[in-house]
């Protein structure tokens, strides 16, 4: 095997959803074991467990299943990340869960995601959690979807069942907005159209699934317009060495910074210039997402971690009211009107209160039900926070990063919703 | 905008370091006492660079931390020393020989150390009220690992629950815990052996030279190249012949073998660990053969 020069290459992070049984981990198997991502061992340790349970072959499932209650049971509970490369790429990918009682995990997985894999049996077509798992990606804005209708070796690899199921869920994603879809025919199992075409099904004259993750456009998914630095930490040492040194770390969220710039930091609103963009390994010209840099200002203002950096005449909204879209995580209390919570957005924790929710989404018609008074586990509904203080925020469709909060349950401390900012006032 | 998108690439090596550095800072601004789990193998050296990068010009506002079995190579015992005086960050070591003689552990009958461990490790986070951990674990190593948070939740026994995790969503890291309980943080979650190795490489970071091949005495015991030292003597039956290796991993001395190796420089590392079929585990580790769940059963226990 040879090394690609590592500077050249870079990185597609994909979330794999569907139902239960669609074959996600066998697909997952598949392009590791193809890409020569697996390891004897495990391949090994997967065979003895599959010929211990009497499977009729090896259950490549039994790699992402890493949980014993996974293997007991037979399902993906939890996400599993996995990792392979190509000469060209390499992924990450998040292995989430089909029940519809780990929706949660799978938004987990799709938050980070660049692209996501809907898995579909071919011979059951779409099913609710199909709709649903698409509906979560465009929610989310996962910038590209793939829908591979899988088992195409249970349907004689028949082109009209596949076109009969490409077709419906193109008119179901029109209704979404889901920006980017391709769709593929394969068999996880044989390896149809995984990593090379398959001559099974000559009628097909796409790309495989590999070669259509390593050509996938992602550069232009990053916004490169809206110049966002979210403050993380202050650094400021004690050294005789870099006296007077007065830096704001943190990761570039979106636009180009460079030196010179003029900025405006909010939220006090006081203007200057960016007097340097520095690294460990020396000063930069300029910085962009996902960079993690040390920006330096010209003049002394006094700001802290939760600030942020942006541009005079582009700046996000300044709000403490907020409507959003949620979606629900907890079991053990629904959200209800009235809730405080703590939020956090960007570097910035505030406290925060439910003022109104709106409607409860049913995920699966799409339908808005205006009646509902609260939202529990794996729900979606969009409401109206109001904050402690003010967020400095985008809308979600705009910038991921500003866009996005979670919502913290004060007394369990737990990770009880995630909110997409629909609109700030 | 004049200037196209193109011009903004980044190579994954330098996203899995911003992703990194971004973890380490949001972990200092957010606990109140945060330690780094140093046990001078290449992921936590990789980690101690990270650091010095995420706070640079400033210094690692944390110490490092080694839990101490005992049972070490003296290659890294020298290694970590060196390093931390270069960084003049503060050590803390916490010590299995020391918990054994006060009785807080017992020495097991396999005379390994790996499982005794863990409640050492509990022991000092109690005492110095440590809140974050770093650890230098990473999701390819294992298939539990691979299920685990970025911030992973531990309640005041410093228990693992895999089916009650936090959801973990974008880059907001929940860091909201009560008294007792901790966060261990694994920021390099994402990166893979052969990303170390890359990374050891750009950087020029220099290693224990355990690392590199070198010629060593060995016994082969179940197909795995002990070297014979001070706590591996051969048993009756075993012959001990010399042989040229290299670890993959640095581990207790007592139970982590070398795999035959003429890789004696990064480059040739890098292009072993890319064509090899065999994980660093399973290849180096014996504690991790016990049992198909072994590594998550010591996680539950409060393990990494």
């Amino acid at each position: 095997m040879t090394v690609s020069p590592v500077d050249k290459v870079d990185m597609l992070r994909f979330a794999t959803a569907g139902s239960v049984d669609d074959g996600k981990s066998t697909l997952i198997g598949r392009l590791l074991y193809d890409t020569k991502s697996l390891f004897t061992d495990q391949l090994e340790a997967v065979e003895a467990v599959s010929a211990a349970r009497g499977d009729e072959y090896t259950n490549l499932a039994l790699l992402t299943d890493g949980l014993r209650a996974e293997r007991e049971q037979g399902i993906t509970i939890d996400v599993a990340y996995r990792y392979f490369a190509t000469p060209r790429r390499k992924f990450i990918i998040g292995d989430t869960p089909g029940h519809i009682q780990y929706t949660r995990n799978m938004v987990t997985g799709a938050s980070t995601a660049d692209l996501a894999i809907i898995l579909v049996d071919a011979r059951k077509g779409l099913v609710e959690q199909s709709r649903r798992h698409a509906f979560l990606c465009s929610l989310l804005r996962v910038p590209h979807l793939v829908l591979c209708v899988n088992k195409m070796d249970l349907v004689d690899y028949s082109q009209e069942v596949f076109d009969a199921i490409a077709d419906e869920f193109a008119s179901f994603a029109a209704k979404l907005d889901a920006p980017d879809l391709t769709a593929i025919p394969v068999s996880a199992l044989n390896g149809d159209n995984i990593v090379g075409r398959s001559d099974k099904m000559p009628w097909y004259e796409g790309p495989s699934l590999l070669h259509h993750l390593e050509h996938v456009h992602i550069a232009s998914d990053r916004n490169l317009v809206d110049v966002r630095f979210p403050v993380q930490y202050v650094i400021r040492p004690q050294s005789s060495a870099v006296l007077d040194y007065r830096g704001y770390a943190g990761q570039v969220a979106s636009g180009v910074l460079k030196p010179g710039d003029e900025v405006l930091v909010l939220p006090s609103g006081l203007t200057t210039r960016i007097a340097g963009i520095d690294t460990a390994d020396g000063p930069v010209d300029e910085a962009f997402p996902p960079m993690s840099v040390t920006v330096r200002l010209e003049d002394e203002i006094d700001i802290a971690r939760g600030d942020l950096i942006c541009r005079p005449h582009n700046a996000p909204a300044v709000a403490q009211d907020i409507e959003a879209m949620v979606c629900w995580m907890d079991e053990s209390a629904p959200l209800s009107v009235g809730g405080k919570y703590a939020i956090k957005h960007t570097t910035r924790s505030v406290r925060g209160i439910v003022k109104a929710l709106h409607y409860r989404l049913d995920i699966n018609t799409l339908h808005r039900d205006e009646a509902a008074s609260s939202l529990g586990l794996n729900e979606i509904g969009r409401i109206r926070l109001r904050t402690t203080q003010p967020l400095l925020v985008d809308e979600y469709r705009r910038n991921r990063t500003t866009g996005g909060f979670i919502i913290i349950d004060e007394v369990t401390n737990r990770t009880v919703g995630a909110g997409m900012i629909v609109a700030a006032s | 905008m004049g200037q196209t998108n193109a011009a903004y690439r980044i190579s994954h090596l330098d996203a899995l370091e911003a992703e990194s550095v971004f973890v380490m800072r949001e972990v200092a601004a957010e606990f109140e006492r945060p330690v780094l789990l140093f046990s001078g193998g290449k992921d936590s050296i990789v980690m101690l660079r990270l650091a010095e990068k995420a706070f640079h010009p400033g210094r690692i506002p944390f110490p490092v931390m080694h839990v101490d079995t005992g049972h070490n190579f003296p290659e890294v015992l020298e290694y970590r020393d060196r390093r931390v005086a270069e960084l003049g960050v503060q050590l803390v070591i916490a010590s299995v020989p020391e918990a054994l003689e006060r009785g807080l552990v017992r020495e097991p009958a396999d005379g390994t150390r790996n499982r005794i461990q863990t409640p050492v490790l509990l022991d000092a986070v109690e005492k110095y009220r440590f809140d974050a951990l770093f650890g230098g674990a990473r999701r390819d190593e294992e298939k539990a690992r691979a299920k685990e948070r970025v911030f992973s939740f531990r309640d005041e026994f410093g228990q693992w629950d895999p089916r009650n995790q936090r959801p973990e969503l974008w880059s907001l890291y929940n860091s909201k815990i009560s008294p007792g309980e901790s966060i261990r943080v694994f920021p390099l979650s994402n990166w893979t052996e052969l990303d170390i190795w890359h990374y050891i490489a750009r950087e020029r970071i220099d290693l224990p030279s355990i690392y590199f091949a070198h010629d060593r005495e060995v016994v082969d015991r179940g197909g795995m190249l002990y070297g014979v030292n001070e706590f591996i003597r051969p048993r009756a039956g075993e012959t001990v012949t010399k042989r040229r290796v290299r670890y993959r991993t640095v581990g207790d001395a007592s139970m982590t073998a070398a795999v035959p190796s003429e890789a004696d420089t990064v480059e040739k590392v890098i292009d072993e660990v890319a064509s090899t079929r065999i994980t660093e585990r399973g290849a180096t580790r014996g504690d991790d053969k016990v049992s198909e769940a072994a590594m998550e059963d010591r996680k539950r226990e409060g393990y990494f």
